[in-house]
C-alpha cells in the first residue's frame, strides 16, 4: 500500500512539473521538462552513476561513523556522570556553529576527497543520534529501575538489559532524523570543493548551462536519499520489534 | 490445580522465613513527616496485610523495607535472622513491570539475568513455573500478547523466581477485574506459602481473604491499628459469613481512623 502511494505521489509530481512547463513555455535552460531530463539522464547515465556512487558512499560512511560516535557518546554520558558534565556542553557548542560554515575548513583539513564530505555528514548526524539516544537512556521507567535494584542487579546489566532496550525507540527516531539530513552534509561538502559526487556534478553542469543534467542529478540524489531513508526506517522497525503494531 | 501449585511451592522454598522488625523508624519527604518512631514487626512466614487510605505511607513503608528508599530515614529495619537488606526481598507492584522486549520466559528470569546468574537450570525452573501456572504455551510470546491477568501472573512468577524469604507486594491485584483478582489471589496464596509477605492493599476483602494478620494504617505521621486476625487460613472464601462481618468491621476502622 505504501509503495503504491509513493508511486502515485511521484507520478503526480512529474505530471505537475510537465504541466507547468507546457503551460508557461519556460525556456529549457531555466526549467527543463521531465522528458528532457529523462533524456539527459539516459545519455549521461555513466557519469551520473559514478557520481551517485561517490555520494552514496559518503552518506553511508557518514551515517555509520556518526551513529557509532553518537551511540558511544550517549552511552558514556549515561555510564559516567562526571563525563556527562564535560561532554554535554561540548556537544551544545558544536551545534552552535552551523556545520555549513565549517565546510570550507573541513575541506582545508581533510582535503578534496571523500573524507571531508564524510566528516560533514558525521558532524550533522552525530548530534541528533546522541541527543535522542541519551534522552532515551535516561528516561527509563523509574519503577523498572527500582525493581532491578530490589533484584540486586549489576549496574552494567541494568544498562544492557533495561536502559539500552528501552532507549531504542528514541534512538530509532533520532537516527531517522539523522538519515533525512545526512545527504545535506555530503552535498554541501561536494559544493565547497571536490571533483566527484552528485553535488560536484550539479555545479559542473550548472556552469555549462546543462540544466537538464543538473535536474537529472537532482532526481538521482532524491531517489538515493529516499532509498537510504526507507532502508533505515525498515531496519528501525525491526530493531524495536515489540512496538510493531504501533509503527505500522 | 492444587497438585500443580504444590509442585511450585516445593521449589526451593526457604526453610523458615524471618520476621521483619522495624524499630523507631522515622521518615520524611521534604516538608512532610511520614513516619515518626514507628515500631512494627512483620511476622515471619505469614501473610501480613496493610490497609489504609491513599497516601498514608503504605508504599513508602514497603520501599523502606526493600531498601530502595534510604534518604531521610532514621531508625532500624532488620530481619530476625540477620541484618542485611540486600538480597532479602522480592518486589511485586501494581503494574506488572514486564519488559515489552523480552519474552514471557525471559521476563520470569529477569532477576537472574540482571545479576548475571542466568543458567540452564534457572531456565528449566522458569519453564516449569510457567507450565504449572498454565502459561506454558506463552513462554516465547511477548508480554503484549497477554491479557492483564496473565501478565500479572507472569509478574507473580518472576517474584517467586527470586526465591526471597520476604515478599513485598504493593497493591498487586488492584488493576484487575474482580473475577481475575479472586483467581490470582488464590494462586498467590498457594504459591508463596512459607514466605514472609507484606502486602499493601486498599481492598478490605482482599486483606481478609489473604492476610494472616491485618493492620489498618492511618494519619500522618502514620500509625498502625491493633492487629486483626481473621479466623481460618488463607485464601478464605469471599462469601464466608465471618469474612463478610469482618469486612464491615474493617471498613469501620478505616473510616474511624484506625482505632478499634
Amino acid at each position: 500500500m505504501r509503495i503504491i502511494r509513493l508511486i502515485f505521489i511521484a507520478v503526480g509530481l512529474v505530471l505537475v512539473w510537465q504541466t507547468i512547463v507546457l503551460l508557461t513555455h519556460v525556456p529549457p535552460y531555466i526549467l527543463p521538462g521531465p522528458v528532457n531530463v529523462a533524456k539527459a539522464a539516459l545519455t549521461h547515465a555513466g557519469p551520473l552513476f559514478d557520481h551517485a556512487m561517490t555520494t552514496l558512499f559518503e552518506i553511508i560512511a557518514g551515517l555509520l561513523l556518526g551513529t557509532l560516535l553518537g551511540t558511544i557518546s550517549a552511552l558514556s554520558m549515561i555510564a559516567s556522570f562526571s563525563l556527562k558534565r564535560w561532554l554535554l556542553p561540548v556537544l551544545v557548542i558544536s551545534q552552535a556553529i552551523p556545520v555549513f560554515a565549517l565546510a570550507p575548513l573541513l575541506v582545508l583539513w581533510f582535503g578534496y576527497g571523500m573524507s571531508s564530505k564524510i566528516a560533514m555528514a558525521v558532524l550533522i548526524i552525530f548530534f541528533p543520534v546522541t541527543a535522542a539516544f541519551y534522552d532515551g537512556l535516561r528516561s527509563t521507567e523509574p519503577e523498572w529501575l527500582e525493581l532491578a535494584q530490589v533484584m540486586n542487579a549489576k549496574p552494567l546489566a541494568v544498562i544492557r538489559h533495561l536502559r539500552i532496550p528501552s532507549a531504542l525507540p528514541a534512538f530509532a527516531s533520532g537516527l531517522r532524523v539523522a538519515t533525512a539530513v545526512a545527504p545535506i552534509g555530503a552535498v554541501v561538502g561536494e559544493w565547497v570543493g571536490s571533483s566527484k559526487g552528485l553535488g560536484f556534478y550539479m555545479l559542473h553542469a550548472n556552469a555549462r548551462m546543462q540544466i537538464d543534467i543538473m535536474f537529472a542529478a537532482l532526481v538521482v540524489l532524491g531517489v538515493l536519499s529516499l532509498s537510504i531513508y526507507f532502508s533505515v526506517d525498515w531496519a528501525m522497525i525491526k530493531i524495536v520489534y515489540w512496538q510493531k503494531e504501533e509503527t505500522e | 490445580m492444587n497438585n500443580s501449585t504444590k509442585t511450585i511451592a516445593g521449589h526451593g522454598k526457604p526453610p523458615s522465613a524471618p520476621s521483619v522488625i522495624l524499630e523507631n523508624v522515622s521518615f520524611s519527604y521534604p516538608g512532610e513527616l511520614i513516619f515518626r518512631d514507628l515500631n512494627f514487626t512483620v511476622k515471619g512466614g505469614q501473610w501480613t496485610c496493610l490497609i489504609g487510605p491513599s497516601g498514608c505511607g503504605k508504599s513508602t513503608l514497603l520501599r523502606l523495607i526493600s531498601g530502595t528508599l534510604r534518604e531521610n530515614f532514621s531508625g532500624k529495619i532488620h530481619f530476625s535472622d540477620g541484618n542485611s537488606h540486600t538480597g532479602r526481598t522480592a518486589w511485586m507492584a501494581q503494574k506488572d513491570l514486564l519488559l515489552p522486549w523480552l519474552s514471557v520466559l525471559d521476563n520470569v528470569c529477569l532477576g537472574s539475568r540482571l545479576r548475571g546468574e542466568m543458567s540452564d537450570q534457572k531456565r528449566q525452573k522458569a519453564i516449569s513455573f510457567l507450565e504449572d501456572a498454565g502459561l506454558g504455551e506463552y513462554s516465547d510470546s511477548l508480554p503484549s500478547a497477554l491479557s492483564g491477568g496473565m501478565r500479572q501472573r507472569v509478574a507473580l512468577l518472576r517474584t517467586l523466581m527470586e526465591e526471597r524469604s520476604v515478599i513485598l507486594m504493593d497493591e498487586p491485584f488492584s488493576a484487575l477485574d474482580a473475577l481475575t483478582r479472586l483467581k490470582l489471589q488464590d494462586l498467590a496464596a498457594s504459591l508463596v506459602q512459607g514466605a514472609t509477605v507484606l502486602m499493601v492493599t486498599h481492598d478490605p476483602l482482599e486483606a481478609l481473604r489473604l492476610g494472616h494478620r491485618i493492620y489498618v494504617m492511618t494519619h500522618r505521621p502514620a500509625k498502625l491499628s491493633k492487629v486483626m486476625i481473621p479466623p481460618g487460613s488463607p485464601p478464605r472464601k469471599p462469601g464466608d459469613p465471618a469474612i463478610v462481618s469482618l469486612q464491615a468491621k474493617l471498613l469501620d476502622r478505616l473510616v474511624g481512623g484506625g482505632n478499634p
